[in-house]
């Protein structure tokens, strides 16, 4: 008997979160990652000299993000998930700067 | 004896979901693990496209003049279009999860349908591409590319141009496992496999539709739009 409530008890630990988005936030999202589109074609269009690429790379991370926190629901996950998304992202900024440490400093002279 | 045992075990246990696997103890954890699960994969999805961004980005430092002539080469309005072709699919993908955790069976087949139209559309579009690139020698090993403009340059429009059918060629593949996993998901959705209870599997589709949009987000910027340093090619 004891056994059986230990079970229920689990099981309510366990139970499905159930949050259903509601339409406005996905219109919403969706509306937003439109906009940065138009941002991304119309910034490209004028010349901000250095800062061209920054503003490219930097309107396609806030469209990224918009999508893995909304449309992927990461935002209403477990921590568990959290990490494993945080941790992915972490690991491709390892293998950049990694990589560019190297081939961005090639042409450096120590001497 | 053991017929009595085993009359007891079974009467402790309520009848499952049909779809619960009997490792997991209820429908919760087992969306959990799945979710986590496909998370674990797109962090290797992550890492795979990563490489290619990154061997990418190198070659843009070295040759940035040429980055910026090949880009320009593109046809960016096609890109801007499938950019938006691929963000719509990439709601109704989403509304298809909604539609599954509300119990709309239509609902869900109707928006698991469009996502498989709009990312057709996208397919067809990069086809268009494609073959307006073969026509016009835009590949790499193409005798027939040169550029009259700038002659020394041509070598490293080609490796560009590698990149460029690396990267869309990739993609287009995820693209088109993800029609297929949806013609399936479609069929399931129709016989009523999903419901309140039991909608991970949209979900985990969802997950999968999703990233790749993700990488076209940056794909679009990296390969249609580079501007140029000297500022005489829009």
């Amino acid at each position: 008997m004891a056994d059986i409530s230990v079970t229920e008890h689990h099981h309510s630990d366990h139970a499905p979160t159930h949050h259903v988005t509601p339409l406005w936030q996905y219109l919403l999202v969706f509306f937003a990652l439109a906009v940065g589109t138009v941002l991304t074609v119309v910034a490209s269009r004028f010349d901000l000299g250095m800062w061209n690429t920054p503003i490219a790379l930097f309107i396609a991370t806030v469209k990224a993000t918009l999508v893995i926190l909304f449309f992927m629901h990461v935002i209403h996950s477990t921590r568990l998930t959290w990490v494993v998304v945080i941790g992915s992202f972490l690991w491709l900024g390892v293998l950049f700067v990694l990589t560019f440490a190297d081939y961005l400093t090639r042409s450096w002279s120590l001497y | 004896m053991s017929d009595t045992t085993l009359h007891a075990h079974a009467d402790e246990h309520p009848p499952h979901h049909p779809f619960l696997q009997h490792h997991f103890e209820d429908l919760g954890q087992q969306h959990e693990a799945s979710t986590l699960g496909m998370w674990m994969f797109l962090t290797t999805e992550i890492l795979f496209f990563g490489g290619v961004l990154c061997a990418y980005w190198i070659y843009r430092v070295m040759y940035p003049a040429a980055w910026a002539e090949a880009a320009s080469l593109q046809n960016w309005q096609m890109g801007a279009i499938n950019t938006i072709v691929l963000i719509i699919s990439s709601l109704t993908m989403a509304l298809a999860v909604r539609a599954s955790q509300l119990g709309q069976r239509m609902g869900t087949v109707v928006m698991l349908v469009l996502t498989l139209l709009f990312g057709g559309i996208f397919l067809g579009v990069k086809g268009y591409e494609y073959s307006v690139h073969f026509h016009e020698g835009l590949f790499p090993g193409a005798q027939t590319f040169t550029w009259h403009e700038n002659p020394a340059l041509a070598p490293q429009v080609q490796l560009f141009m590698a990149f460029y059918f690396t990267m869309t060629g990739l993609h287009a593949i995820h693209m088109v496992i993800g029609a297929g996993l949806l013609l399936w998901f479609i069929r399931r959705a129709w016989r009523g496999d999903f419901g309140p209870e039991y909608y991970a599997p949209v979900e985990i589709m969802g997950l999968y539709w999703h990233f790749v949009d993700i990488v076209w987000i940056f794909l679009f910027p990296f390969l249609y739009l580079i501007h140029s340093a000297g500022g005489h090619h829009g």
